[in-house]
């Protein structure tokens, strides 16, 4: 039987693997809001993992590991931006794309830099984000505090209206004489920056450095959790924490026995919550609709 | 249209990614500080220069013509089924139940079982997003992603659990009795009194091909491939027309399933002889690079694949003399392709290329 002590201890460590899928979540959900389908979340957290080790690991400087994080994430974010809004690409494909070109580029070049089969060398003292307070870093408060931004950006501005229009109904913001590109490429940006959050905190925090693959589809965990929280900001926080706890108990109770359940394995908690989003996706316990226009590249008429 | 000139529509389209691959393999070898002229000479020696490498380069081959045609039909019927990955790990799954329970199966009805296993495996993880998409309203690209992942656990249990091989350490399987062996051409060779090859290159890579075939003759010649087509372009005029959409999808989802198969029968009946993690490899993913290179035409899908198989074997000679250039630069090539094909390039989802 888990007692308190362990109870706490998942607590605190589903709150820190939550942090990343946090952030991947904000950013998928800034995406769908305006109109861009994003499947890419993965490649985007990957490539600021892979970016953020690397720059802290040469400069010493976990800062700089953030910067080229979000810069890496926001790069790939405008790549498929251009693809997807300029181009009229298909958005499935675009997400796609972004994906194996960040898998393959990281592992190259972590490969071609350090020479140790991809992985940047272990970071430590500076290079690393330190916990500043209950057992969690600065950019875990980070994370929490975009929840509260992206909720009053999207709900309580002008900016957010029209993100949301581009979403909901492009023709209606054209009408009103507002760029849908341009409005579709403000949220591709802080997708990308939002991304490069998470895969900062997954190299500079949760890990020290970066390692092929690392990111361990917490991106698509973050398209379940985005799809269960209905593209809102605050479900977003709570799915996402349910998520980083069941995580968390799946690593705790490898091979441990539920009463009455008997022993679980934990590749079925791990599965979780694929299970459950395809569940809520069929409408079997509730339902949850993305925005109008998600997945429509907007052609002007 | 068949033979010949099927070919040639197919070859246009494969060159343009051809021409991506070798522009992007040529900066990567020279911003990693080697000679990009001598790497693209490993690559081309490596894949095609010998016997051998032919070989691996058509083993990699068969895995791609069987995943370009899997994301393809359902393509067709206007699907985007990224779960090609996970159908094969349930296929996987089948053919090791079939190869492990199955084993009093006399020799010749062995195999065929194994892959009549392996296609119900398949078909049914590719059915079950199909019919949430049709009946429920689930959109497929999410559930596809979704099954991938569970197929992946379930692997995993299974292979640490029920199917696991005692005594070992490793997630795996015991090894797949005799009978459930894909004739190889190193068998042939033997018979003939010549050197093998020391590859695991099968009986699959004919089948591949004339999978390629029938679904050449599904999509020009047939009802259903007319239906899959007229869904796929335009699912309104389809309703008008009296075609089932939740029919004609499901039917695609099953033929994509199977499909989706055989590359896991190539990889375990072919080269494992038992169940093992990741034996898909990510295989399923670049059957979109290739469906999409192949413009969802058999033709096209058979020659993208020998490219793209191509590129692997090769990649993987390359990282062998070039420690530094290691096989990930074919995962990032495969991605460009993926994105100057799909998102750059002209319609990339419509039946019709």
């Amino acid at each position: 039987m888990p007692d308190a002590d362990m109870l706490l201890s998942i607590l605190a460590s589903g709150v820190r693997l939550s942090a990343p899928v946090l952030c991947a979540c904000l950013a998928g959900l800034w995406s769908e809001r305006a109109g861009i389908v994003d499947i890419g979340l993965e490649g985007k957290l990957l490539a600021a993992a892979f970016a953020g080790a690397a720059a802290a690991s040469l400069t010493g400087s976990a800062y700089a590991g953030l910067f080229a994080a979000l810069g890496a994430s926001l790069a790939l974010a405008l790549l498929q931006g251009y693809a997807a809004i300029q181009r009229g690409g298909d958005q499935i494909v675009c997400g796609m794309a972004v994906n194996m070109i960040a898998a393959g580029a990281t592992a190259l070049a972590g490969a071609a830099i350090f020479g140790e089969g991809g992985r940047t060398p272990g970071l430590e003292g500076a290079a690393r984000f330190t916990p500043v307070f209950a057992g969690q870093d600065g950019l875990a408060f980070a994370a929490l505090a975009c929840v509260g931004v992206t909720s009053f950006i999207l709900f309580q501005t002008r900016w957010g209206l029209r993100l949301r229009a581009a979403g909901e109904n492009p023709q209606a913001l054209a009408a009103a004489g507002i760029s849908v590109s341009r409005t579709r490429y403000g949220a591709v940006a802080v997708c990308g920056l939002l991304c490069g959050l998470g895969g900062a905190d997954l190299a500079l925090s949760q890990a020290a450095g970066f390692l092929p693959g690392m990111s361990a589809g917490k991106g698509f965990i973050a398209l379940a959790a985005l799809i269960f929280a209905r593209w809102q900001p605050g479900a977003a926080l709570a799915s996402c924490l349910a998520f980083g706890l069941l995580d968390a108990a799946a690593i705790r109770m490898q091979g441990a026995a539920l009463p009455g359940l008997g022993p679980v394995p934990v590749q079925a908690i791990q599965a979780l919550p694929y299970i459950l989003t395809i569940i809520l996706l069929a409408g079997f316990i509730g339902r949850s609709a993305a925005p109008a226009a998600a997945g429509v590249p907007y052609k002007k008429e | 249209m068949s033979g010949p000139p099927a070919v040639w529509q197919a070859a246009g389209p494969v060159l343009a990614p051809l021409a991506v691959a070798l522009a992007a393999i040529s900066i990567i070898v020279a911003a990693a500080g080697e000679n990009p002229a001598a790497a693209l000479r490993t690559l081309a020696a490596g894949s095609l220069g010998s016997r051998e490498g032919l070989a691996m380069t058509l083993f990699y081959t068969t895995d791609f013509i069987f995943a370009g045609l899997a994301v393809s039909v359902a393509f067709r019927a206007g699907l985007f089924n990224i779960g090609v990955e996970g159908q094969a790990m349930a296929a996987g799954i089948g053919i090791a139940l079939a190869a492990l329970y199955a084993g009093a199966l006399p020799g010749a009805l062995a195999l065929p079982a194994l892959a009549l296993a392996g296609a119900a495996g398949g078909a049914l993880w590719a059915l079950v997003p199909a019919w949430l998409q049709a009946r429920r309203g689930s959109h497929i690209v999410i559930t596809t992603i979704m099954f991938n992942f569970i197929a992946g656990a379930l692997l995993g249990f299974l292979l640490n659990g029920p199917l696991g091989a005692p005594g070992s350490m490793q997630p795996e399987s015991p090894a797949f009795p005799a009978a459930a062996a894909m004739p190889r051409l190193d068998d042939a060779l033997r018979a003939m009194g010549m050197t093998p090859t020391d590859t695991p290159l099968n009986l699959c890579l004919p089948l591949a091909l004339a999978a390629a075939f029938a679904a050449h003759v599904l999509f020009e010649r047939t009802r259903l491939g007319y239906e899959m087509a007229v869904l796929g372009a335009s699912p309104p005029a389809a309703a008008y027309a009296g075609i089932s959409p939740a029919r004609i999808m499901m039917l695609a989802m099953i033929l994509s399933g199977i499909l989706g198969s055989g590359l896991a029968l190539n990889e375990l009946t072919g080269a494992q002889n038992r169940l093992i993690l990741e034996f898909t490899g990510g295989y399923g993913f670049v059957g979109i690079a290739i469906a999409l290179t192949g413009r969802n035409r058999p033709a096209g899908i058979v020659l993208a694949a020998l490219l793209f198989g191509a590129l692997y074997q090769g990649g993987a000679e390359l990282a062998f003399e070039r420690p530094k250039i290691t096989r990930d630069m074919i995962v990032l090539v495969q991605g460009l392709i993926v994105l100057m094909a799909g998102c750059f390039g002209a319609r990339a989802r419509s039946g019709e290329a």
